[in-house]
């Protein structure tokens, strides 16, 4: 089964829309708590990440007996040095964006952290693609 | 998963109900459908919040109490009765005189169900320190309890495992009744409860295997007595020395809202109305914004239980009220009274709550790979379906119904947007149309009728 949403760039307000209307088809297919609870924590991490450095972003999410596997794609700066992205407490966020609270440079190491599969790949100047996959 | 069943304190009364959908569009688990032009309730999706009693605008659904003559079966009577009670009457009415009033009614003792609040607070605090899971979340409403175990199961390991109130208050009373040298068999505990949920909560407890409690009384039903007896006797209690025993100020206000959050350490946040704790959950379970707080006080009911579905008066009087009178009462804590003295060590002991289970609502069933297929079937019923969520199939909403239709419990044809579209491409006879309409709504449903409510001669 597959879920399609759309990730608006800036609009913090909306954030965690795609993570919540997984976790419920997740929560619906008696998926254990535990392993749901990564997955949209992982999810709402990415989700943030479009809205705080993408102009916007898809999330398609393959819903499969035992396994989930999530696409999310953006238009956005890219990641020009992603092991460096990957360093916990690595940020390029603005004071602005750290002033709502996001940007503590968590994304990309907690996704890794939730997720069996993370694969990343990017383009400076056109936009990120990130890919996560939980089994279960 | 545990597979038990639950008891429901919330019934519908065939005869009142007209069918009307109130109450389906409130419930918060979608646990109602109209069959027959009858409301029906779901039992294994009921928390019991009483929602549909609230938006039922013909009294058709009803909290079932035991028996008040039961109470004569034991020698030693007991009403536990919440503050709430108290912040119904008027100002001019002293606690002493309503008091006295239970007791003129058939109770030998009254006891205020908060007065264990100081003991439970303390404990409370102490688990705040041993539990790794935050925010924790209290164990005080039993529809957010109950709400939680179906809706939100990877919360449950958040609910703090300590005995609400009512439990501990009557453990308590009952072991110093037992000190007195009274027989355990002539003692009867009777809960004059403020909702429906603490009555599913006694007759099937979570976290524990039997409630002491011995009965239980609809508060406007000794609400109504009280006051009856109030007027009719209007000396009753004048002059009477009664001793109520000192209640900690804040414990008489521990079933309010913010009540509990007041009391607990660190950051903690006090919501009540079902949706509004609905909507918090959520957010709980998804974002990162709930992250940093540290207690949770979830309530059912809009200003906790003074709105409870059995309360009857107005919510925001009565709180008013019983802040006010708190302040007038003697301040004082339960090691205070002399008479518990061995009993509070026995509370001590039965404090703790049981492991309480998840029981989530399984809409497409318990098997991945089969409610994986139900749901793709489900979204493909919704291509069909209208979108409008009116209702008039029985069901919620157009999601609901084809959830329904995927556990083969209704058909599309129920939708009556869609009959007109089988009708135009002659799938569909007007005649089955309209007896499928009758199977929801019941025979004759769409016959003139002049005395429904609203109509000409409403109540004729």
């Amino acid at each position: 089964m597959e879920l399609t949403y759309e990730v608006e760039g800036g609009n913090f307000s909306k954030a965690g829309h795609a993570s919540s209307s997984i976790k419920k088809v997740l929560k619906q297919l008696n998926v254990d708590p535990k392993v749901v609870k990564r997955v949209v924590v992982a999810l709402y991490e990415a989700e943030v990440n479009v809205v705080a450095h993408a102009y916007n972003g898809i999330i398609t999410a393959r819903v499969e007996q035992g396994s989930v596997s999530i696409e999310v794609r953006d238009q956005g700066p890219g990641i020009p040095d992603i092991p460096l992205a990957m360093q916990a407490g690595y940020s390029t966020a603005s004071a602005k964006v750290r002033e709502m609270g996001f940007g503590a440079g968590m994304g990309l190491p907690n996704m890794k952290k939730n997720v069996d599969v993370l694969n990343i790949s990017s383009q400076v100047g056109v936009g990120t693609r990130v890919e996560l996959i939980t089994y279960f | 998963m545990l597979n038990e069943s639950f008891y429901h304190a919330l019934n519908v009364n065939t005869d009142q109900c007209t069918g009307c959908t109130h109450c389906m569009m409130k419930c918060p688990t979608s646990a109602i459908r109209i069959r027959d032009g009858k409301a029906t309730i779901r039992q294994d999706w009921c928390v019991d919040c009483g929602e549909c009693m609230r938006a039922c605008p013909v009294d058709a659904i009803y909290v079932a109490q035991d028996d008040f003559a039961r109470i004569f079966d034991f020698k030693v009577r007991v009403a536990l009765l919440p503050a709430v009670f108290f912040g119904q009457f008027a100002d001019t009415v002293s606690d002493e005189r309503i008091h006295a009033a239970v007791q003129e009614i058939g109770f030998t003792h009254v006891c205020q169900v908060e007065q264990t609040a100081d003991v439970i607070t303390r404990r409370m605090v102490q688990a705040q320190g041993e539990m790794p899971d935050k925010p924790l979340i209290s164990p005080f409403c039993p529809a957010i309890v109950r709400l939680i175990q179906v809706r939100f199961p990877a919360l449950v390991d958040h609910i703090i495992p300590i005995k609400p109130p009512i439990d501990a208050t009557s453990i308590l009373y009952k072991q110093m009744l037992i000190g007195q040298g009274i027989d355990e068999s002539d003692i009867g505990l009777f809960y004059v409860t403020p909702c429906a949920a603490k009555i599913a909560a006694v007759k099937s407890p979570v976290g524990e295997k039997q409630s002491v409690i011995n009965g239980v009384i609809n508060m406007d039903f000794l609400y109504n007595k009280v006051q009856q007896l109030l007027i009719q006797q209007p000396d009753v209690g004048q002059g009477m020395a009664l001793e109520i025993p000192p209640i900690p100020h804040k414990g008489a206000l521990w079933s309010l809202t913010n009540g509990e959050a007041d009391r607990m350490q660190g950051r903690c946040l006090a919501i009540d109305e079902i949706h509004n704790v609905i909507e918090l959950l959520d957010q709980l379970e998804t974002t990162d914004q709930i992250t940093d707080v540290d207690f949770l006080e979830l309530r059912g009911c809009d200003e906790g239980c003074a709105g409870g579905v059995l309360m009857s008066r107005n919510r925001f009087l009565i709180v008013e009220r019983l802040r006010k009178k708190t302040l007038s009462m003697k301040d004082g804590s339960l090691t205070d009274n002399p008479a518990y003295g061995a009993a509070l060590d026995y509370l001590d002991e039965h404090l703790t709550l049981d492991e309480i289970h998840p029981r989530s609502i399984q809409a497409f069933g318990a098997d991945v790979g089969q409610a994986l297929k139900k749901m793709q079937q489900a979204r493909n019923l919704m291509c069909y379906l209208p979108g409008i969520d009116c209702g008039a199939c029985g069901a919620p909403n157009c999601q609901s119904l084809a959830e329904d239709i995927t556990r083969r419990e209704a058909n599309l044809s129920h939708c009556i947007f869609l009959q007109r579209t089988m009708e135009k491409h002659r799938k569909l006879s007007s005649d089955h149309a309209i007896r499928i309409i009758e199977k929801t709504w019941g025979k004759d449903r769409l016959d003139k009728d002049c005395r429904k409510k609203g109509a000409k001669y409403e109540g004729k």
